[in-house]
């Protein structure tokens, strides 16, 4: 639903009722979407917005949140069972920007555990089914805000994209996601999975509705220092350059689709050396990052804990080996092994080296184009339980994570389906130039 | 190749315990995807590395006081707490 559409609604029969109604849709859903409902603080802001009280960009506007972002009084789980139990005692700046704008929200949305994942099914919570096929997934790690807004469920999200985590279900669900530059959304209040990647953005189902949600969610924060100060306003400018990345991944079903809607432009080719190394370079850096973020959970401060407080080593490795998934655990023993000695040289610098060429092959194709295109996954949404080890899942991220490595801002558009299941196209540009990613998006969303 | 003595090493590392099961499993798997990663050794060590993406430098705000989290904020979370402290297991072994 779009914005416009719910303001219709609400026109029409009040908030209060319209919050019943899309809560009721909530609670008789199967996709699992979400984690945990603010069924009555949701009702109490509708009953606001009906008596006048409740004013801003988003005033009345059910937005779904992404459950490792941290929303004071609301338990935040990162679907992990060692937060199953967390209340937050403040609010991320991207939640004091949507309560200050009137943003009503409801609820937390599931998500691959602490973001590591590209399907949900590492959910301490169980995956999260995709709203066009049931048996399908609805991609990860940001599966549940994707699946809320597809399926009505809320009629704003926000995500996290540390590799794909936005990008990935919002192709999957046929619908729009931004991965915005790195430093336009603050990431006071974002767990960390892996800092130097990550970036809050913002999934909905219009160009229009994505602008104005990230004009509330970017700008200064002084809480995290890597914040570029910079505000978002959205304004359409002229797209003239086009280049398609041509040596990125996609299975010939996709990339035939990608192409008959890219036949209606102009574009030019380009092809990035750097490619290669990306998914190597990329879980490197993850998995690094994420071995020394996760190191906080001791199970003392907060968290799952153990009843039997045995000698400190002893103790933390335990409470751990409890409360983290599977995927969780992989990747902190990958990162730790990367970083430990004799072999930071060999893993964790040489991924930095390849960031440094990544960087470059954007830099020479931004000389050439405005926007350079792709198809965002390689190929439609996979069963669940489709992909049985660990790198063949990793290999899913090859189109995404390139943008992450060097920063940039990228959208996925929906460009249609196959099939009967939703294919979308990767619009990447230049840094801080959001307004060209949503210049060109419109067009192709004004044409489809 | 990587060893078993290797898995249980930097398990210890990472302060978690894993089952022989787990460590077998991960054994294998590291195997298979740090062999994947050897094709980062084709890149030229002269190749500067990137620590971070922006050009920004730290950021200073002026020396103010700020109102913090209220202890009893700060010990919310905590199973164990005693006369406004966290109580953590025994550190010397």
């Amino acid at each position: 639903m779009k914005v416009f559409e719910w303001k219709n609604l609400v026109n029409e029969k009040g908030c209060f009722e319209a919050v019943s109604e899309l809560i009721d849709r909530i609670e008789r859903s199967k996709l699992n979407a979400y984690i945990t409902i603010c069924k009555d603080e949701a009702l109490r802001l509708a009953r606001e917005y009906d008596r006048g009280n409740l004013k801003g960009k988003l005033a009345g506007i059910p937005v779904a949140v992404k459950d490792n972002i941290t929303t004071k009084g609301i338990r935040t789980t990162c679907a992990s069972k060692m937060l199953l139990n967390y209340i937050p005692v403040f609010d991320a700046h991207v939640v004091e920007k949507l309560k200050s704008e009137g943003a009503i929200i409801i609820g937390k949305t599931n998500m691959d555990e602490f973001g590591m994942g590209t399907t949900t099914e590492t959910s301490y919570f169980g995956v999260v089914r995709n709203p066009y096929d049931l048996d399908r997934v609805a991609g990860g790690s940001s599966g549940g805000s994707a699946a809320a807004v597809a399926n009505d469920e809320a009629v704003l999200a926000l995500g996290s994209d540390t590799g794909g985590s936005i990008r990935c279900p919002a192709s999957f669900c046929g619908i729009y996601g931004l991965k915005p530059t790195y430093g336009l959304v603050s990431r006071y209040g974002l767990i960390p999975y892996a800092n130097s990647l990550e970036q809050i953005g913002p999934m909905a189902e219009s160009i229009e509705d994505l602008a104005l949600i990230l004009e509330v969610i970017a700008g200064r924060d002084e809480r995290d220092s890597t914040n570029s100060g910079r505000d978002f306003i959205f304004r359409e400018e002229k797209v003239e350059r086009i280049g398609i990345i041509k040596n990125m991944d996609a299975s010939e079903e996709v990339m035939n689709k990608f192409y008959e809607v890219m036949s209606n432009f102009e574009y030019g080719e380009i092809e990035f050396p750097s490619l290669k190394y990306s998914l190597a370079s990329y879980y490197i850096i993850a998995m690094s990052e994420a071995s020394s973020n996760l190191a906080r959970y001791d199970g003392v401060r907060y968290g799952h804990f153990s009843p039997f407080l045995t000698s400190w080593s002893d103790y933390y490795s335990r409470v751990r080996a409890e409360g983290f998934g599977m995927e969780v655990k992989r990747r902190i023993m990958l990162g730790s092994y990367a970083l430990s000695a004799g072999y930071y040289g060999k893993y964790y610098l040489k991924a930095l080296r390849a960031r440094t060429l990544i960087i470059e092959d954007f830099k020479k194709a931004f000389a050439k184009f405005d926007v350079l295109v792709s198809p965002t996954m390689p190929s439609l949404p996979f069963r669940i339980g489709e992909l049985k080890d660990p790198l063949t899942m990793y290999k899913m991220d090859v189109n995404t994570v390139p943008v992450n490595l060097a920063g940039l801002p990228a959208l996925s558009i929906p460009i249609g389906f196959i099939r009967g299941l939703p294919v979308g196209m990767q619009v990447i540009g230049n840094y801080f130039e959001e307004n060209k990613l949503l210049s060109f998006a419109k067009i192709i969303e004004e044409n489809i | 190749m990587v060893s078993i003595e290797e898995v249980y090493h930097v398990s210890r590392l990472a302060k978690l315990m894993i089952t022989d099961e787990e460590a077998q499993r991960f054994r294998k798997e590291f195997e298979e995807i740090l062999s994947y990663f050897d094709i980062l050794d084709e890149i030229d060590e002269s190749i500067p590395p990137t620590f971070h993406v922006l050009e920004i430098s730290n950021i200073f705000r002026e020396d103010v006081a700020k109102k913090g989290l209220e202890q009893s904020e700060a010990l919310l979370n905590s199973p164990r707490k005693e006369e406004g402290y966290f109580v953590g297991p025994k550190v010397v072994e």
